[in-house]
């Protein structure tokens, strides 16, 4: 009996304690978090925002596809990586492709994406940098390498009809280094270069 | 090819690793020591008379073993009951984005996985989750857990340092300082930081975007910061998104990646130093710490050597392993953080572990096959190695044909035999989860054709990570994988409720019984337990139980695809 009692005892006292946590650490707590980061840093709280002519046309963080409406990418725009989030930068559903190293599956995928770079951009598969044929862990990676953004030159020149000089040197601008010069890959992001491309040629 | 030089990925790599060590060599001993005070020292905040008193507690009153392990179930039983009931009412919720209730399947398997600090997520949130659940359920679980786990780790120290008394101190008292004194108030900083790096902190719902090229785009909102912090630095490892912390949403940039490796680390590595605070000799804490740090840098650079030598077919076509893995972190990055998750029992990923090179995948699931001990997770990977410790001690009487002793107390017959029931469990929750999904008839053919993702060993490789995930509590995964399917769902599901509270059984028992015996003093046949002899004694111990148990099962998957 003084067992039972005590067990009764202790789901009381932990009833009382679960919920007595759940209004703190589930309620209180993300609330204040919620205050102090849209008074002190919207921008970032509301998802770093990217606007163009006034409106917000994406943001800096979450990648885009540059394709027509069938998904065939637009040579005039920076092309960003192979995307496994639902049918491409589908930002509600977030995603890897999950295939393995040795699936046949990807290595058809990876041959297929450096043939159609190959055609499209008129290099070899070679010069073709690894992010360029791999899709990221998210899905919704904002950035391609600096290698990959530069191959893709004189294609979106000659597309655009502006020389190929201009073109490098606005994708050199866009060149973001490592943060603190050793944290994570030098990275640029296709989204900000094509905004800033877009000016460029009107 | 040549857009990775190997040399430069190296030379990155020492540098993060480096900075990561600074910081928690730093760190590590005010942090030890603040958290010895917070769980040795008798008087009480305000703010926690007054929770003590909600909840009906002395705080003055310690518990016996039986209590203390009472009080953990029954705490966490209703955290299962409150998060699944959540979910099953998620539709009239606010703030659920118009997401209907989970199945019940799931409900029990995500119920489960946050209690137990696994986060293991058979579903995807961006699409079954809304925001209420996340943050009144899901993340409520991230705290508790994580100060469940320092309780036990606390409290086993105790055993050690008590003389006689047979009382392992006050679970309440335990869980409402370790939230109160740590987790909160550093969550609230950590958060707040990353959303400076970038991390989102909204109620906004989805948000539909015109793009440049003619396209349109829903943007995610959500209270991700405040999770995010918590789900790092209680290595609990759940994404609010999920692609997780490849999430550009939920690890923004360079430097917040680094900093979430740090707060996976931090509590883990700075635990050995208040256990050597508490049993009055810091420096058997430095042996164990040594110990953690030896195993861990070993693991980083067998990863990232694995990572960078690009195996695979399709690897070795891209030119790099980078399927997967984020522009803005790379390969080295990438390595450190999938170390660092797999090792202790986080489970946040910054890159797609099912899209590894075969042996970078392999090093993830040694990692948590050695038991999540170098450093482990907030609390368990203390309590781990500690029962580690104990079988070393054990090992080395043996040699020798003396009574065991490990911080002036007997290990005798019922010390050995709960430590070797804790090493037993997981590895058995492991293996008979594994082979019961290929010999299950009916489970085998759902298993084959629905859950596995990739052809081959890669797809044994698959289920094995599941079950060495779940049982370890640690929550990431070889996510081709479809777990949300019943047998996946309830197997982990149970599997992760073993993992969690028989070895937590075993070590409160084993607290109690070593806080009823007396110190004996040391003598010359002691075996010294804080020299760099005994780190290689324990080191030795770790692999060789872990190594011992998984061989045969690691050459059925990762070996035998990397070796091929």
């Amino acid at each position: 009996m003084a067992t039972r009692r005590g067990t009764l005892r202790q789901t009381w006292t932990a009833l009382r304690a679960l919920l007595l946590l759940t209004a703190v650490t589930g309620l209180v707590f993300p609330l204040v978090i919620t205050l102090i980061g849209q008074v002190a840093l919207p921008a970032q709280s509301n998802g770093s925002l990217v606007s163009s002519g006034g409106k917000v046309v994406g943001s800096a963080l979450i990648g885009q596809s540059f394709t027509d409406k069938k998904g065939n990418p637009l040579p005039e725009w920076f092309q960003s990586r192979p995307s496994a989030a639902g049918n491409g930068y589908d930002s509600s559903a977030s995603s890897g492709s999950n295939l393995g190293p040795n699936n046949p599956d990807l290595v058809k995928a990876i041959q297929a994406r450096q043939a159609t770079i190959e055609k499209s951009d008129g290099v070899t598969a070679s010069q073709i940098p690894a992010d360029a044929v791999t899709a990221s862990g998210s899905g919704l990676d904002p950035h391609i390498s600096p290698a990959y953004a530069l191959e893709q030159v004189s294609r979106v020149a000659s597309a655009r009809g502006l020389s190929k000089s201009s073109v490098t040197t606005l994708v050199e601008s866009f060149i973001q280094g490592r943060d603190l010069g050793y944290l994570g890959e030098p990275t640029v992001n296709v989204l900000r270069l094509n905004i800033a491309l877009a000016k460029l040629t009107s | 090819m040549a857009d990775y030089s190997v040399a430069l990925e190296w030379g990155l790599f020492a540098a993060q690793l480096g900075t990561v060590a600074l910081v928690l060599i730093l760190v590590h001993r005010p942090l030890g020591d603040y958290m010895a005070r917070v769980y040795t020292g008798t008087k009480d905040l305000t703010v926690e008379r007054g929770a003590y008193k909600l909840m009906g507690v002395n705080p003055k009153s310690e518990q016996s073993w039986p209590q203390y392990f009472r009080s953990v179930l029954a705490f966490s039983v209703l955290g299962v009951l409150l998060v699944y009931l959540l979910q099953r009412i998620q539709e009239i919720l606010p703030y659920s984005l118009k997401l209907p209730a989970t199945s019940e399947p799931l409900a029990f398997n995500t119920a489960i996985s946050f209690v137990t600090n696994t986060n293991w997520q058979s579903y995807s949130p961006d699409t079954t989750l809304g925001y209420t659940v996340q943050m009144v359920g899901l993340a409520v679980q991230n705290f508790a857990s994580a100060a469940v786990g320092i309780a036990i780790a606390v409290a086993l120290i105790r055993g050690f340092s008590a003389r006689k008394s047979g009382l392992i101190g006050n679970f309440w008292v335990d869980l409402t300082r370790g939230t109160v004194r740590l987790l909160l108030p550093a969550s609230l900083v950590i958060a707040v930081v990353l959303i400076a790096g970038g991390i989102i902190q909204n109620f906004n719902g989805f948000q539909t975007i015109h793009t440049i090229a003619g396209g349109t785009q829903s943007l995610p909102g959500g209270p991700v910061a405040s999770q995010e912090a918590i789900k790092m630095l209680g290595t609990n490892g759940g994404g609010f998104f999920n692609a997780n912390s490849a999430h550009p949403f939920e690890n923004p940039t360079g430097w917040t990646n680094l900093v979430e490796i740090l707060l996976m680390l931090v509590i883990p590595f700075s635990l050995p130093r208040t256990f050597g605070r508490m049993v009055g000799d810091t420096r058997q804490g430095t042996a164990i710490v040594g110990t953690m740090a030896l195993l861990f840098v070993v693991s980083a650079v067998s990863m990232t050597a694995f990572e960078l030598a690009a195996g695979g077919k399709a690897t070795q076509l891209a030119g790099a392993a980078m399927e997967g893995k984020e522009t803005r972190f790379g390969i080295a990055a990438s390595a450190l953080y999938g170390t660092s998750s797999t090792i202790t029992s986080t489970g946040a990923v910054d890159s797609m572990h099912d899209s590894f090179t075969p042996l970078g995948g392999g090093m993830a699931l040694i990692n948590m096959m050695l038991g999540e001990v170098a450093p482990g997770g907030v609390g368990a990977g203390m309590y781990g190695i500690l029962v580690l410790a104990i079988i070393a001690v054990f090992l080395a009487g043996l040699m020798v044909g003396r009574t065991p002793e490990y911080l002036g107390k007997k290990l005798g017959a019922r010390e050995i035999k709960l430590a070797s029931l804790y090493i037993l469990t997981t590895p058995t929750l492991v293996l008979l989860g594994t082979a019961l999904s290929f010999a299950i008839p009916g489970v085998k053919e759902d298993v084959a054709t629905t859950s596995i993702y990739n052809p081959g060993l890669h797809g044994f490789s698959e289920v094995l990570y599941a079950f060495t995930s779940a049982a370890n509590n640690n929550g990431s995964a070889f996510a081709g994988l479809t777990a949300n399917t019943p047998w996946m769902n309830s197997a982990l599901g149970v599997t992760m409720m073993l993992g969690r509270f028989v070895p937590i059984l075993f070590v409160l028992a084993l607290a109690g019984s070593l806080a009823t015996q007396d110190h004996v003093p040391v003598t010359a046949g002691t075996l010294p337990t804080r020299r760099p002899q005994f780190v290689g004694l324990l080191i030795g111990t770790v692999i060789i139980v872990g190594a011992l148990t998984y061989f045969p099962v690691l050459a059925l998957g990762p070996l035998a695809e990397g070796l091929k």
